[in-house]
């Protein structure tokens, strides 16, 4: 094998050095020099963005196994932009005492998770696919248990390998189904078998399905979801619902296109069911949320809901539309969480009742809220707006109205709870308001990023044109 | 530049200094000088549009400038101006201009009321402008979503309240909207070629029948519901009165006229006959908001109440006017449009100031303002009184226009219709004279009142400019009738096509 082929996992050895580095520093750093290394960490994980952007040659290797084309490619440097603003976002956090002594811990775990995702992204085989998902799974359930003095968070730590060792039984399950009937794991050999489906194809395609829908919680595989989100540290959360959730809803999205493209007649009724009922449920039970975390956990799973809207047209501007939207979603997300872990770090006030009257004395994190949640709503001129727009604009390709016109109420009903965090920033009036404060550098600069993501985005007609060729060629 | 782009341009650029404003008073006057230079473009617009008509350009849209948005999907920035539009664009910087300056004594967080107030008139500079549905679709929403803030935060009442039913309701018919538009979408290119959110080129294409009439009621009502139709109007009592004066002006002034507008423009327009055949549903349903919202103000005591529901009852002779399908009565209903805007940004705007003076609204605990604030009462009077239709001011044109032309219609049910409409003028006259006996007439209720000043002058800047707008309208109707007459021949002639 050639160094060139080997260079088509570029993004994936990259992040292999990096983690590498961070154990290095671990090993041979004492005391208070840990500190140092978040600057350098950020610095060097910025340059791996900036790589991931330089030109790359595209095929396969390890006989099929590992495939990179130009979709890949966007994928991960999607994940990459999202993992750099909830690194720069988390820097703040792990800063304090009773973190900073394994802090490099968490940036070994959250790069292995990453490389776990790039490769279940690129994976060719179901069992690549199985190994990427494992990878990315079970680093994180340590990251969610990190605050080991919290009962908490080592409640969602248990939780969620519990949950996900589950899924991954009925994953498994579903694979090895596909692999009775078809003798071979690879994608495009099981793709062959689908002309002709087998009966126990459909009933493999339903384990398949109900083990995905627990990784990227959709109702009803969704219940984990809220304990999780609310008891894991706000850096893990914002990963979880954000980077998780996208390099899941992609891999989804293209297995289901890829090998399951010819089975789409059966799909597209579950996908149908569950997009309703992941809107509305995840909707109504944000509603009732007082604790951000959790409140931004179910409005997670419903946005999970719409991009299911973007699968269910099983075309080119579908996945193209999913993966734009991906890309808004973690502008959007990431700069609503950064506001709540500043809040939190400062002030440990995590209620929607204890942002009474933020914006009298945070005017600026007031904004970029306000901003964040009209994003998530779809409210133009932000970039939800478009997201949104094209992912029904898909969903209208197939001719399913009536789907869209629920989406679209659904949106309006996530308008209202977004629109309750509002009011209490800019219109309820507070006693004891979070004080006047500034958080530190990588903070800023993180919300500062998704910010403008979420501003520029949409008016740059290009990118989503960019995206939609990729995908053409896919 | 485009002249076009420029009404959206001045706009944004007013927000932006408003950010770097030091104090109230620069705050109030950078916007002052941006709304001023909004209407002198505005009257630039209107004089460039008329001489380029009369040197015989006769294309539907003047001023056309394209930019591609988003390639592969085919979704422009595109815009273009009618006679009608043209007619819009006016009014709107007529109310935005005089809605500045009844504003000019908020002083609880000025520079977030007025930004939001100037964001909220670019999405409806930006509506009215747009001849591509994506882009009409987006302004449409940024004109909804500040009025969640605008009445939440500076509004009175039962603010909170009123202010989540407006968005929440808004959003539902955009909802709805969404749905008839991308069903627009993925039937403007029948023959295989790339499909477009250009009003023109689907105005171009026939829609196969049963397809329109799936889309046609999601357009219809989705644009319905921001004019107020009968069931879906009940955001706007509660929405008008808790809002701050400016943004009833705005909101009952411009952009209830967008749900109007919209109706007119893309669900009649672009879906033709299912208008045709489904018009007698709506009818009835205007039909209703017409004499429903009239009886309503009848029974209200609270000032701003009556003139919400009295609004219901003219935004549904909009929608009346351009049901019925025939060029009178549309032309009647674009007039109707701009009167019914100016006269009510009026009365809000008299109402915001009497409240400001008395501190209250409910017409029972006032009296005999009339001999303490002459010039306002004077207002109210001629306010009211174009509201009743009296011949010579605006409301008469375009009541009497839609009329005569529903009466066209040789059928019984149009007739019918017609009729029990038309006493919804009667009933007009009754809250209207009512409102004035016991408010400007009779003794004075309150010791207090005697203090009362009259108008200053930023209260009578707005008010003359109101005033005299009215009067120009139903003095010289025809100018008007002449500016929208042309651009209404496209429509009217596709509804009529398939008589």
């Amino acid at each position: 094998m050639q160094i060139e082929t080997l260079l088509l996992m570029r993004h994936e050895m990259v992040l292999v050095i990096i983690a590498l580095i961070a154990l290095f520093y671990e090993i041979f750093s004492k005391g208070n020099n840990k500190q140092k290394f978040i600057p350098i960490f950020i610095g060097i994980y910025f340059i791996n963005t900036i790589i991931g952007f330089l030109p790359q040659s595209e095929g396969t290797i390890f006989g099929g196994m590992f495939v990179l084309s130009g979709v890949q490619l966007i994928m991960k440097n999607v994940l990459n932009i999202g993992v750099l603003i909830v690194l720069m976002q988390s820097a703040g956090w792990l800063k304090k005492a009773e973190n900073k002594d394994n802090m490099l811990e968490f940036f070994v775990l959250l790069i292995s998770t990453q490389i776990g995702m790039d490769y279940m992204i690129s994976s060719g085989d179901f069992l690549m696919f199985y190994l990427g998902l494992e990878l990315a799974t079970i680093p994180i359930a340590i990251l969610a248990a990190y605050e080991r003095n919290k009962s908490k968070s080592a409640e969602a730590g248990i939780k969620l390998i519990l949950s996900s060792a589950l899924s991954s039984g009925i994953l498994l399950f579903g694979i090895s189904i596909f692999y009775m009937i078809s003798g071979s794991i690879y994608f495009d050999e099981v793709a062959t078998f689908m002309v002709n489906p087998n009966p126990l194809m459909a009933l493999g395609l339903v384990f398949f399905f109900a083990g995905m829908s627990f990784k990227i919680s959709l109702v009803p595989f969704h219940l984990w979801t809220a304990d999780v989100y609310e008891g894991a540290p706000i850096s893990v959360t914002s990963y979880l619902s954000v980077i998780s959730k996208a390099a899941a809803a992609f891999i989804f999205t293209m297995i289901l296109f890829k090998v399951f493209g010819q089975l789409a007649y059966l799909w597209k009724d579950i996908i149908y069911v569950l997009a309703v009922l992941t809107m509305t449920v995840g909707n109504l039970f944000a509603m009732r949320q007082q604790n951000l975390k959790r409140f931004l956990a179910f409005s997670s799973i419903a946005q999970a809901g719409f991009i299911l809207l973007g699968i269910i047209s099983a075309d080119k501007i579908g996945l193209t539309a999913v993966i734009y939207f991906a890309l808004v979603y973690i502008f959007s997300n990431l700069a609503a969480f950064g506001v709540v872990g500043a809040v939190s770090n400062f002030s440990g006030k995590e209620t929607i009742k204890e942002y009474n009257g933020l914006y009298k004395t945070n005017p600026k994190l007031s904004l970029v809220m306000m901003l964040a949640l009209f994003s998530l709503a779809g409210i133009p001129p932000v970039a939800g707006f478009f997201g949104k727009f094209f992912l029904f604009t898909s969903a209208a390709q197939g001719g399913y109205y009536w789907l869209i016109l629920i989406a679209v109420l659904n949106a309006t009903i996530s308008l209202y709870y977004y629109l309750l965090v509002i009011r209490a920033m800019f219109i309820e009036s507070n006693e004891t308001p979070v004080p006047n404060f500034k958080s530190d550098f990588f903070m800023r600069t993180g919300i500062v990023i998704s910010v403008l993501g979420i501003f520029i985005i949409g008016f740059i007609g290009p990118i989503w044109d960019y995206i939609k060729v990729v995908v053409d060629s896919f | 530049m485009n002249i076009l782009s420029l009404l959206v341009l001045v706009p944004v650029l007013t927000v932006a200094a408003i950010l770097f404003a030091k104090d109230n008073k620069q705050t109030r006057l950078f916007s002052a000088v941006g709304m001023s230079i909004q209407l002198i473009l505005s009257a630039i617009l209107v004089y460039m549009y008329v001489t380029e008509r009369q040197a015989g350009n006769m294309d539907q849209m003047l001023f056309v400038k394209d930019f591609v948005w988003f390639e592969s999907l085919n979704f422009h920035y595109t815009v273009g101006v009618d006679g009608i539009s043209v007619a819009m664009i006016a009014l709107t910087s007529v109310i935005i201009f005089t809605g500045v300056f009844t504003s000019w004594e908020v002083l609880n967080l000025h520079r977030e009321f007025f930004i939001s107030l100037i964001i909220l008139s670019t999405g409806v500079f930006g509506f009215f402008i747009s001849i591509d549905l994506f882009t009409m679709f987006l302004f449409y929403e940024i004109a909804v979503i500040p009025m969640y803030l605008l009445i939440g935060i500076w509004g009175s009442g039962k603010k909170e309240y009123s202010a989540m039913k407006l968005t929440l309701m808004l959003m539902a018919g955009s909802a709805l909207l969404m749905v008839g538009l991308l069903g627009i979408y993925m039937h403007s290119a029948p023959d295989g070629g790339p499909l477009t959110m250009n009003l023109l080129e689907i105005a171009k294409v026939k829609i196969p029948l049963d397809v329109q009439k799936f889309l046609f009621p999601f357009t219809f009502i989705g644009f319905g519901i921001l004019g107020a139709l009968f069931p879906f109007h009940t955001w706007s009592p509660d929405g008008h009165a808790s809002a701050p004066t400016a943004v009833s002006m705005l909101h009952a002034g411009v952009l209830m006229k967008l749900g109007g507008y919209g109706a007119f423009r893309v669900a009649m327009y672009l879906l033709p006959d299912a208008a045709n055949e489904l018009s007698w549903i709506f009818l009835i349903l205007t039909g209703l908001s017409v004499v429903y919202g009239a009886f309503g103000a009848v029974f209200q005591k609270d000032l701003k109440y009556i003139n919400a529901y009295s609004s219901v009852s003219h935004c549904g002779l909009i929608l009346f006017g351009i049901l019925m399908v025939t060029k009178t009565a549309m032309t009647g209903a674009i007039i109707q449009m701009i009167s019914h805007g100016i006269m009510t940004a009026l009365f809000f705007a008299l109402i915001g100031m009497i409240y400001g003076r008395t501190h209250t609204r409910m017409i029972n605990e006032m009296g005999g303002l009339m001999k303490v604030i002459p010039f306002l009462g004077v207002a109210y009077v001629i306010g009211g009184l174009a509201s009743l239709g009296l011949p010579g001011l605006s409301g008469f044109v375009a009541e009497m226009m839609i009329f005569v032309g529903s009466y066209q219609h040789p059928d019984v049910f149009h007739r019918t219709l017609t009729i029990i409409a038309i006493t919804a003028i009667v009933i007009t006259a009754v809250y209207i004279l009512r409102v004035v006996g016991i408010l400007l007439l009779g003794p004075i209720k309150n010791d207090h009142y005697l203090e009362l000043k009259d108008a200053k002058w930023w209260e009578r800047l707005p008010i003359i400019t109101l005033i005299l707008s009215i009067a120009a309208i139903g003095v010289a109707p025809f100018l008007l009738v002449d500016l929208i007459g042309f651009s209404l021949d496209p429509v009217v002639e596709k509804l009529l096509m398939i008589h």
